[in-house]
């Protein structure tokens, strides 16, 4: 077993995905030569050559069009937006015809373009550099929402994404990218749209993903040594699609949830949670789902991102609210 | 608007034959005769589109009445293994690459369908509603095929309107630097609904080429002849390695945007008299009869093809069946999220109630 960062995982998925098939190239800002500005293509031009891996100009609109003609021509294109921030150009391109188009075409033409977003905030960035922008893709219909918290899910959920015959937006925490884990790649996590259990609890359930499942774990934690409680922490790990199953399940048992999120509250992942958890799971429930969540408003300067940001404090605070309810 | 000294012309108004340094049509006699057909036919099924709207069999028709020259002159310069990508009014183009596919326009036009067709059918894309975006998938098309090896050309079709959205001008960058095979079509018909050419832009729309690095050329879209042979040359260019071409065809949308527009709202009647004198048909008709390939027993035989193709697209329409309930899930995810297939389940049985009563 070796140590490795999430960054280092997705760049060998990169890779052993572009060995495994070569339909599967890579295009966007800065990915060839720089290797992109967070290194994820590091190397892959290098090896794999400019057909391959392809700088593009600076059109995110194009990146996601480009990509859209690659696949069917027969491609199978992994893009890159730079950042959250910067992803809205293309997103006419994702709505207008990236979801749509197998639908459109009764199932004739699939479209199996993996866009890779880094995402979410507190690196210190500007706002652009920062935002959680999940909802936007989990709210169009035809799309995949995946986003790992660990680099062995980072390695498998990317090649997954890559194989899947649907489009996938693969969002990825940026803040995450050197955190480091044990592990062997390539290795093989459970499949697209199964969340998973990270921590056993038994008296509120906390339900997060990407970047937010560290801070969960770590609330979890506090909560055991402070004698708060003993808290279950879910994964989600694919936002669309949702597993359903494993959170009303969890919630059934420990009739407490807690949704966790960096995005706005308004309409983020966390709402749809509680629908569904709430209808799924009434009669077990011992308090309403609560969010701990972004505030609704744009993101803001960094020197104010800590507090905007759920922390744990924050978290085992609406942790308490739940418990007392 | 009107013609210049640079638009490419191989037949004058009144069909006599122009000469032109650069481009010539090589067609043969038969291939001339096949062209007045295919014209006359597309303008049938247009007007077919029309009456089937006011009738309630449609329920929105993009008519392109006046643009047949435009449409099938390019459409015919293309081979098989080229990719067209098409915009909502290509009718034209759809009759020349996939005869009778063209139903599968009513289809969408009907509301029964979203398009419908496998695009590798016939190397043709689904029409694109959203204006321009689809240029960007004919160059990511050319850029595979060109990494492929393959000898084909990919065309992007769109209006002038469609030059002022920043897809269009982010097609041409890409295609540029990445000396793609691509054809960029302009059906430049004067009018994006209601907003004139002198609104949508300052200067000559195929003169943008030049700024992004590759050439551009106008023609006149409304002579047949030289609509082919502007694109048999931007498509054999393309396909040999030389790159993008930008296509300007000055035509002009005699009809409505669609049948829900009142075009009287916003342009002159004459105008309109000005352009219909100009319309293609009845120019490409004149030069056949000067070329002595025009005859009383084609003009019937175009004519029968004609009425048959409408009365056929009349009967598949008015036969149509409403699409089936679960075209609405069946074609959106290759592999569903549970969460939709329990909607689905949901909605089965509330659907279900009604099974008896029907």
């Amino acid at each position: 077993m070796a140590q490795i960062t999430m960054a280092k995982a997705l760049n060998t998925a990169l890779r052993d995905a572009m060995e495994a098939d070569d339909r599967v190239v890579l295009l966007g800002e800065d990915v060839g030569t720089l290797g992109g500005v967070f290194r994820i293509t590091d190397g892959l031009l290098k090896d794999f050559g400019e057909q391959r891996v392809m700088d593009t100009p600076l059109a995110e609109s194009g990146i996601m069009g480009i990509s859209i003609g690659l696949a069917m021509r027969g491609y199978r294109p992994v893009c890159e937006m730079q950042f959250d921030g910067f992803s809205y150009p293309a997103l006419d391109q994702v709505i207008s015809h990236l979801a749509k188009y197998r639908n459109r075409s009764r199932g004739a033409q699939a479209m199996p373009v993996v866009c890779r977003i880094p995402y979410g905030g507190g690196i210190g960035a500007v706002e652009h550099h920062s935002e959680s922008p999940e909802t936007l893709y989990c709210h169009t219909a035809g799309l995949k929402v995946v986003t790992p918290s660990s680099p062995a899910d980072a390695y498998s959920l990317l090649r997954q994404s890559i194989e899947a015959d649907d489009p996938v937006i693969f969002l990825e925490p940026k803040r995450r990218y050197w955190a480091k884990q044990e592990t062997d790649l390539p290795v093989t996590t459970e499949p697209i749209g199964t969340a998973k259990v990270r921590k056993e609890g038994s008296d509120l359930t906390l339900v997060a993903y990407g970047p937010m499942v560290k801070v969960a774990l770590d609330a979890a934690d506090a909560a055991e040594e402070e004698g708060i409680g003993s808290l279950e922490v879910i994964d989600l790990r694919s936002l669309v699609p949702l597993d359903e199953e494993t959170l009303v399940a969890s919630a059934s048992r420990t009739g407490r949830m807690v949704v966790v999120h960096e995005a706005p509250e308004f309409l983020g992942m966390g709402a749809e949670v509680a629908a569904r958890v709430t209808e799924a799971a009434f009669f077990h429930l011992e308090a309403p789902v609560l969010r701990c969540t972004g505030l609704d408003v744009p993101y803001p300067p960094a020197r104010l991102e800590e507090t905007y940001l759920p922390g744990v404090d924050r978290v085992l605070w609406t942790v308490q609210r739940s418990l007392d309810f | 608007m009107d013609q210049t000294d640079e638009q490419v012309r191989l037949l004058a108004d009144d069909g006599t034959p122009l000469e032109h340094d650069t481009y010539r049509a090589d067609l043969g006699d038969d291939d001339l005769r096949d062209l007045y057909r295919q014209l006359v036919v597309v303008r049938r099924i247009d007007v077919e589109g029309n009456n089937l709207q006011r009738q309630g069999q449609l329920g929105i028709w993009a008519p392109c009445l006046g643009q047949e020259a435009a449409q099938v002159g390019s459409a015919r310069a293309l081979r098989p293994d080229d990719f067209v990508f098409p915009s909502y009014r290509e009718h034209g183009v759809l009759y020349v690459r996939g005869g009778m596919d063209v139903l599968s326009v009513l289809a969408l036009f009907r509301g029964a369908s979203l398009s419908g067709w496998d695009p590798k059918e016939r190397n043709l894309g689904l029409y694109s509603i959203p204006i321009g975006t689809h240029a960007l998938h004919a160059v990511g098309y050319a850029i595979g095929a060109k990494w492929d090896g393959a000898e084909l050309c990919a065309v992007a079709y769109f209006g002038d309107g469609a030059t002022s959205e920043g897809d269009t001008s982010e097609a041409f960058n890409f295609a540029a630097v990445n000396s793609a095979p691509v054809v960029f079509f302009c059906q430049n018909n004067q009018w994006a609904i209601s907003v004139p050419l002198s609104k949508q832009a300052a200067g000559p729309l195929y003169k943008r080429a030049f700024g992004f690095g590759f050439p551009g050329v106008q023609v006149d879209g409304n002579d047949v002849l030289a609509v082919y042979a502007v694109t048999k040359a931007a498509a054999d260019r393309a396909r040999e390695g030389g790159g993008p071409t930008l296509i300007e065809a000055i035509t002009y949308r005699l009809g409505a945007h669609t049948t829900t527009d009142d075009p009287t709202r916003y342009r002159t009647v004459d105008e309109l008299d000005m352009w219909k004198a100009r319309e293609p048909i009845g120019r490409y008709r004149a030069f056949l009869e000067k070329a002595g390939l025009w005859s009383e027993e084609l003009e019937r035989d175009v004519q029968a093809e004609a009425d048959r193709v409408a009365a056929e697209v009349r009967a598949a329409v008015e036969d149509m069946p409403d699409p089936p309930l679960s075209d609405l899930v069946d074609h959106v995810y290759a592999d569903p999220p549970a969460t939709l297939r329990a909607q689905w389940r949901r909605l089965e049985e509330f659907e279900a109630q009604f099974a008896s009563e029907s």
